[in-house]
């Protein structure tokens, strides 16, 4: 494709997926294509520097916000497959950088998106790159950093119904955090357990057979949980769902 | 109050073992909410008038110096006495010397947190005073010898039988059922009016001062705070200088925001704005009246990057969305204040040193600043105070150097893509299968309660790096 007009978006592809689920990444990189986009994967990304900053290790989280704005910030179009990923750059480098480097975050902030947000409101793809297999039930999780940061609620919602033609049902609470919050996970383990399994219990009772999200350090944190409880429900990442890649066993399964 | 909250994780776990307060506390956690946004949603433009009290508390708190001095010459043109504490043990000495000027033994005390900050209580019971609590949420603990586990509902934490139980103790009222919650309320209230009629000396707090009349403004539910403050002969109303505000419109657009906050409701049922003692021509009210004004590091967190946490109105709304709270309870935070304005202001009110949990005891879910009527960037704040942590060498080394490992590693792409290819290779070797780890050296804590999943295999940045040389 050279469509000059086609627009070149970077994938930022979030060193949960890069490491632990690369089927995330080629999902959004087939959307986006899908979508008409021309998509480039820029080579030395690593981490955005989110854990060191949640941490409030500033100094770390500065070295890697400035490593990314300058692998980053040609790109016409910045998108991640992580609310919390995208917020980090959108939200937090402004306030983490000062003087040139908070504006060139500023200026960089202002092109990132998270996936199904690009997908919905930048492009709207409205049609599946993939012939859609038959899906069970879904419930979505809200990750709170997509939620509340960048406002992505209908967005995902909305592209399930659309491009996959499956049934979205809402759980209860679904605006409470699941536990995660990063490093939160393994320094209180029991709170954060006891919040991941009421977000379980809400997720269950749905009847739904799938879980689904945008963000892979919940759903890392959620399919764990799950394992450990025995509660059946299978969790993927949305942009999997999406176009069709569900090849590979769901999170947290065996071959 | 003893300050406890390096205690906090092991306290939040015993909270969760205790099954029935555990679901008193999840039931709350579901009823709240609900009841604060149906009270935002009929207000009309919320965020409007959010704003506009943030602008004002801002403002007051920018201009703090000017607005005490007018509020202290206006409040003593009324007649009232108006008194500096620097510290907690300052006002507790201001209020007993206060009580044996006029040799007072009992007092009547309505609620605030700022007595609890201070530990007056306590303090005046050795000085040989009697002091009764006549909020009935405090009157509880009170009587069951515990704090408050909630900053608006004091007793949140007791279920109705406890209460029940409590009050067959300790009032010798003979045989009675006290069955329904408002036989509770009952004997609590003419328990209560006989020491609102006895006591010597009111105590109350103050959820405004007003600058331009020298008045300052209560809200309550019960009513117990004008009782306070009207039926002995003196009153001392406890609060802190960050309280002021320039005009009485001020006050009540705070207070529009901080009931809706606070419990869902539209008004409270008393909000009472207090002059200064009786004159000549009226027939009731107290004789004298004092007014104590606490800095306890205000000025300090004034100068600080933390200055916004002044704008607190004291509604209880980010513990009520906090899921942390929820799960942990009130008296786990080891202090007066608890949820994410008490991780906030406990380490600043000590020491970041014995409070270090409390930072962490955050997911940045950011809830609480969603619905904080103050508009406070509270995981923000939350996020410094790990940051000044870290800059003390303050909590876990072992998180601190991962973390900086980390980010060192990540800041060297070429390095970062050699090593954790081969991690996540072997990983995947390892628990591809059954696609997930019971246990993981170094992921204890994350193991400790869940499973870690398998990572799916090479990396992607591997996998496609393949991808387009097979193109090639």
């Amino acid at each position: 494709m050279s469509d000059s007009s086609a627009p070149r978006v970077s994938l930022f592809v979030t060193c949960l997926a890069d490491l632990m689920r690369p089927s995330v990444a080629f999902a959004s990189i087939r959307l986006l294509e899908q979508a008409g986009c021309i998509v480039d994967v820029p080579q030395r990304q690593t981490c955005c520097g989110q854990p060191s900053y949640n941490a409030g290790e500033y100094a770390s989280a500065s070295v890697l916000a400035k490593q990314f704005i300058e692998q980053f910030e040609d790109a016409q179009y910045v998108v991640a497959p992580s609310g919390s990923c995208a917020g980090m750059v959108c939200e937090h480098y402004p306030k983490l950088l000062d003087g040139e480097w908070r504006q060139r975050a500023l200026a960089l902030a202002q092109k990132t998106y998270e996936l199904t947000s690009f997908l919905s409101d930048v492009v709207q793809l409205d049609k599946a790159p993939a012939v859609m297999t038959e899906l069970p039930t879904i419930t979505y999780h809200d990750s709170c950093a997509g939620l509340r940061e960048l406002g992505i609620r209908e967005q995902p919602r909305e592209l399930l119904r659309k491009l996959c033609q499956v049934e979205v049902r809402e759980m209860q609470q679904t605006e409470v955090c699941c536990g995660f919050g990063g490093t939160f996970c393994a320094k209180m383990p029991e709170i954060s357990a006891k919040m991941t399994d009421d977000k379980l219990r809400n997720a269950t009772a749905t009847g739904a057979a799938m879980l689904a999200g945008g963000d892979l350090g919940c759903l890392l944190s959620i399919a764990g949980r799950a394992r450990r409880q025995g509660i059946d429900i299978e969790v993927r990442h949305v942009a999997e769902i999406l176009a069709g890649e569900l090849y590979s066993p769901a999170i947290g399964e065996g071959e | 109050m003893e300050l406890q909250s390096q205690h906090f994780t092991r306290k939040a776990v015993a909270a969760l073992a205790d099954e029935a307060a555990a679901a008193q506390r999840d039931a709350m956690a579901l009823f709240t909410p609900v009841v604060r946004e149906a009270a935002v949603q009929q207000f009309g433009d919320f965020e409007a008038l959010r704003q506009h009290v943030k602008r004002i508390r801002r403002h007051s708190l920018d201009n703090l110096d000017y607005y005490l001095a007018r509020f202290e010459l206006e409040a003593t043109n009324n007649g009232n006495q108006v008194h500096y504490a620097d510290s907690a043990s300052e006002l507790n000495s201001i209020v007993l010397d206060i009580c044996q000027q006029h040799d007072a033994r009992k007092v009547a005390k309505g609620k605030s947190m700022v007595t609890e900050e201070t530990g007056l209580n306590d303090y005046l019971k050795r000085g040989g005073l009697e002091v009764i609590e006549t909020d009935l949420g405090e009157y509880i603990i009170q009587q069951a010898g515990e704090t408050p586990s909630h900053i608006v509902g004091p007793a949140l934490h007791k279920s109705k039988e406890q209460v029940r139980e409590l009050f067959l103790e300790k009032h010798a009222l003979g045989e009675r059922e006290l069955e329904s919650i408002s036989d509770l309320v009952g004997e609590a209230r003419s328990v209560l009016r006989d020491h609102f009629l006895q006591a010597d000396i009111g105590i109350i707090g103050a959820n405004a001062l007003i600058a331009e009349t020298g008045y300052s403004m209560l809200v309550t539910n019960e009513g117990n705070g004008d009782l306070c403050a009207n039926l002995p002969r003196v009153l001392i109303i406890c609060t802190t200088l960050d309280r002021i505000l320039p005009r009485g419109e001020d006050a009540t657009a705070v207070q529009r925001l901080l009931v809706r906050s606070a419990t869902g409701q539209p008004q409270t049922c008393y909000t009472s704005f207090y002059s200064g003692p009786r004159r000549e021509t009226e027939l009731d009210g107290p004789l004298e009246t004092h007014i104590v004004l606490l800095d306890n590091q205000r000025s300090d967190i004034l100068a600080s990057d933390y200055r916004e946490m002044l704008q607190c109105i004291r509604c209880g709304a980010c513990l009520n969305h906090c899921p942390i709270f929820t799960a942990s309870g009130g008296h786990s935070y080891g202090w007066v204040y608890p949820g994410p304005m008490g991780s906030v202001l406990t380490p600043l009110l000590n020491s970041l040193e014995d409070t270090a949990a409390l930072p962490n005891a955050c997911t940045s879910c950011g809830r609480c600043a969603e619905v904080c009527p103050a508009d406070i960037p509270l995981p923000d704040l939350l996020r410094d105070l790990r940051h000044q942590q870290s800059q003390e060498n303050i909590g876990s080394p072992r998180w601190r150097m991962g973390l900086r490992l980390h980010a060192w590693v990540a800041a060297r792409p070429g390095l970062y893509q050699f090593l954790t290819t081969r991690v996540m290779s072997i990983l995947n070797k390892l628990g591809r299968r059954k696609g997930s780890f019971h246990k993981l050296p170094f992921a204890s804590g994350w193991t400790d309660q869940r499973d870690f999943p398998s990572p799916q295999g090479e990396s992607f940045m591997q996998q496609y790096k393949a991808r387009r040389d097979d193109r090639e």
